[in-house]
């Protein structure tokens, strides 16, 4: 029973490496004629699509509003997110082997700060999408952004946007979760 | 007094039979109606249970319909231009009409016939043969496009064809027309002495681009009108029936339907192997053309091919038997089991039905009546299993069902007969409106039908008032029946195009998981491919000017060119390069003297348009692609020959220049 709560901290730890797994992000677009609608999928590295084709589906969609391409050279998020979550994986491992509660709730609050500052971010980039828009766009509509949610579905012109975390983000939030429950069993035993 | 009165009491009675006659004469009763709409009703959004391959006869194409709606899916060119998809008319699908006759932009498809793994439909490919300048083509199922067409030599009126064997091992094609073979310049009326046919073995039909003349059989000069290859037992045989074998040149239609009987001949292919393992072939420098269209290069090519390998029947025994069948049959089939031959005796009111195991045992029995041409005719009597006596006139073509039933169409008597494999007994019959020459029961033609034969389809000859008139001329008719229970009911009329010759059904549910939705650009491999609008440019080769040039929703690039000449041959390279489903682009051209482009997304296709006048030439998107699809346009700029207009392209702001 002694190395339960490390055991649960280092395995947050390592957890937070599946985010290199799955998508953490989704964003859909519905309209009557995408049946299947139109999915972009958030990585922590890199953007992808339902089809190879999807990020270039939606760029063709998006430059009638006038709207900036989304290409993923132009985000650096996708080259230093990844740095930051290796980096707190590692941190994460050195901490556990050092076995102090204090440094593991540390790493958690440090991990929902930067998962919030990431929300944060991910919102600043669908504003700048949805607000900055060409001048000479073909489609203007006065007073419209195209700024989709962060949480749920919105009505962008004809198309419905759904946004939600996708499994990827179930990593980060598991090794927060880990961080949390290890500080708490370790604080448990010790305080016995 | 009397006899008047019955007289007119008969007349009556009469009247009223003739009139209750017309009130079921058009084949729906009033009262079944609602229960015959349920069964084709597919509803807005829902998708058909069957795709049916129709054969367009004299259009030269393929058509796609779904079943139970009847509705028209898809028009696939074949043998014949196509101006609404560039086919034939751009240079990628050109060279997929060459012949060694030149470049023949028509024929007469007639037998579409789907590729089979072990006797059932593997739904990879469909060939068609044309009747005309003897050729097969190859369509591939996943794209519906067709992609190779081999020509055959030695040959005239590509008819019995292409019926392939149970593993697609050959497609096989029998000539209705003897010919002298090979050819050479001879009176008409030495038909006897000098007018051959042949039986020609196509491999290669598992493969994509293999497609290959394996050998062939010299005949007498019948017409070698269908065929079927056999399957289960009867695998390693191909079956030809023929009529003229009173070998006549004029008035056929009464000369050569003198004789009683013709004949079905029996290939053995699988002794043709061995003939041809053991080198007892003649090589003939025959010449014909062989063209692939590659789906990665987007391109055709035709390749002209020599020599064939040609088996004499007297030269080797066992490879040929015929079975005397009455009365210039029609359609040979072969049941489910392969064990049943049917020949369909076009002028008689039977069919004639033999046996394989007992033609086998004629052949070890050495029962033979004749020898023609070193081709042993078996003794009828010792072939036939039995004869279905039909009550109906001019049967045609058979399928089957998988409960042990074969549907006949009667052409004269207008209707489909169904009969017993066992008792060869008429169970049922239907009319037919009107004159019905091939049906159709998805996979009926293989070794299992597909869910033991639900429906069957009636292609028509005469449409008269099925339909509202168009003119003389009107579409003909096709009509549904299901066949699931014990009586067949007449379900559902629908047009067709060109007119079918037969046609072909699939589960959708062998094809709908195979279907390509656009060919990925880093697959592209087309010699003047633009992947991105930064390769986009245009190349003067001296009268020549190349435009490699792109388009994506909603703009081409580049477009605005200057620097063309009268007298220049330019050509149009254009990649779509889009990456979703179901968005093609057009080019049309003012002045174009061939058709437009219709480019499906990844896809590179290649127009040539020769400016006559100087001017300044739009050219658009035909295909309504998107919001702006209006504004997809460009201009071409076309300067006096002696002109020095410099050569510019640009899209936007930016000009580039030579």
């Amino acid at each position: 029973m002694r190395h339960v709560p490390r055991i649960i901290f280092l395995a947050g730890a390592v957890a937070l490496l599946g985010t290199f797994l799955a998508p953490i992000w989704r964003i859909t677009l519905e309209a009557p004629q995408y049946p299947q609608g139109v999915t972009m999928y958030i990585w922590i590295n890199k953007l992808g699509g339902d089809e190879p084709g999807t990020l270039q589906n939606i760029n063709i969609l998006n430059h009638y509003v006038g709207m900036k391409m989304i290409e993923p050279e132009s985000i650096p998020e996708l080259k230093y997110f990844p740095k930051i979550i290796i980096g707190m994986a590692v941190l994460g491992v050195v901490f556990g082997l050092i076995n102090n509660k204090k440094l593991w709730i540390t790493w958690g609050i440090l991990l929902v700060i930067l998962g919030a500052l990431g929300i944060y971010d991910f919102y600043l980039w669908e504003y700048d999408y949805g607000h900055n828009l060409s001048d000479d766009a073909p489609i203007k509509v006065p007073g419209q952004a195209y700024q989709p949610p962060l949480f749920g579905s919105k009505m962008l012109l004809n198309f419905n946007a759904i946004s939600y975390p996708h499994y990827g983000a179930a990593f980060i939030g598991i090794a927060m979760i880990f961080s949390f429950v290890s500080f708490y069993l370790k604080k448990k035993e010790e305080d016995k | 007094m009397r006899s008047n009165t019955f007289i007119f009491t008969l007349l009556i009675v009469a009247s009223l039979l003739i009139y209750s006659g017309c009130g079921t004469g058009n084949g729906s009763g009033a009262l079944s109606t609602a229960n015959v709409a349920e069964k084709v009703y597919v509803a807005p959004g829902e998708q058909d249970q069957y795709y049916e391959f129709f054969s367009g006869g004299f259009s030269g194409q393929v058509t796609v319909h779904g079943l139970p709606s009847g509705r028209l899916l898809k028009i696939i060119p074949v043998f014949s231009l196509d101006a609404e998809k560039g086919y034939g008319f751009n240079e990628e699908t050109k060279p997929l009409l060459m012949t060694t006759y030149g470049f023949i932009p028509w024929d007469d498809s007639h037998h579409p016939k789907l590729s089979q793994t072990s006797g059932v439909h593997d739904g990879k490919f469909l060939f068609i043969n044309g009747n005309n300048t003897p050729r097969v083509a190859r369509i591939d199922l996943s794209t519906f496009e067709t992609t190779e067409i081999i020509q055959i030599p030695n040959s005239a009126g590509c008819h019995a064809s292409p019926y392939p064997t149970e593993n697609t091992e050959y497609l096989v094609a029998g000539t209705r027309f003897s010919v002298p073979i090979p050819q050479k310049d001879v009176p008409i009326n030495s038909y006897k002495e000098n007018f051959k046919g042949t039986f020609t073995f196509i491999s290669g039909g598992q493969e994509p681009g293999t497609m290959d003349i394996a050998f062939q059989i010299l005949a007498p000069g019948y017409d070698y009108d269908l065929a079927h290859s056999g399957k289960g037992v009867s695998h390693g045989w191909s079956f030809f029936t023929s009529y003229n074998v009173e070998e006549e040149n004029t008035l056929k239609e009464k000369n050569s339907s003198q004789y009683d009987k013709d004949y079905i001949a029996a290939v053995n292919w699988k002794k043709a192997e061995e003939y041809i393992a053991q080198g007892k072939f003649q090589e003939w420098p025959s010449e014909y053309y062989h063209n692939y269209y590659d789906d990665h290069t987007h391109m055709a090519t035709a390749t002209k091919k020599k020599g064939v390998k040609v088996l004499i029947p007297s030269e080797c025994p066992g490879l040929v038997y015929y079975l005397p069948t009455p009365k210039s049959p029609h359609g040979v089939d072969v049941s489910p089991t392969g064990e049943f031959i049917v020949g369909s005796g076009k002028l008689s009111a039977d069919l004639t039905v033999h046996s394989f195991e007992k033609m086998l045992a004629a052949i070890e029995a050495e029962k033979f009546d004749e020898v023609v041409d070193g081709i042993p005719v078996i003794n009828f009597d010792a072939v036939v299993a039995g004869t279905v006596s039909s009550g109906g006139l001019g049967p045609l073509h058979t399928e089957f069902d998988g409960r042990g039933h074969g549907y006949t169409s009667f052409f004269i008597s207008s209707e489909v007969v169904k009969w017993s494999l066992e008792t060869y007994e008429v169970v049922d019959r239907i009319p037919a409106y009107y004159s019905i020459g091939h049906l159709s029961i998805p996979g009926g033609g293989s070794m299992k039908p597909w869910e033991d034969g639900k429906y069957l389809i009636a292609m028509n000859k005469i449409t008269k008032d099925r339909y509202l008139p168009t003119g003389p001329e009107m579409a003909h008719s096709a009509q549904l029946y299901d066949i699931s229970g014990d009586k067949m009911e007449l379900l559902l009329d629908f047009p067709t195009m060109g007119e079918p010759h037969y046609a072909q059904g699939i589960h959708a549910s062998a094809i709908v998981d195979k279907q390509v939705k656009f060919f990925p650009l880093e697959e592209n491999n087309h010699p003047h491919k633009a992947l991105t609008e930064a390769d986009t440019k245009v190349e003067r080769k001296g009268n020549e000017v190349h435009i490699y040039a792109t388009m994506i929703r909603s703009h081409f690039a580049p477009d605005n060119i200057e620097g063309i000449r009268v007298g220049d041959k330019v050509y149009w390279h254009v990649t779509n390069l889009e990456q979703d489903w179901d968005v093609p682009h057009g080019l049309a051209v003012m002045g174009a003297e061939n058709a437009e482009l219709l480019i499906m997304p990844g896809q590179t296709e290649t127009l040539v348009w020769t400016p006559k006048e100087p001017g300044v030439y739009p050219f658009y998107c035909t295909d309504f692609c998107s919001a702006l699809h209006q504004e997809m346009q460009g201009y071409v700029r076309v300067s006096a020959q002696n002109a020095n207009t410099k050569m510019t392209w640009s899209l936007g702001d930016e000009v580039f220049g030579e």
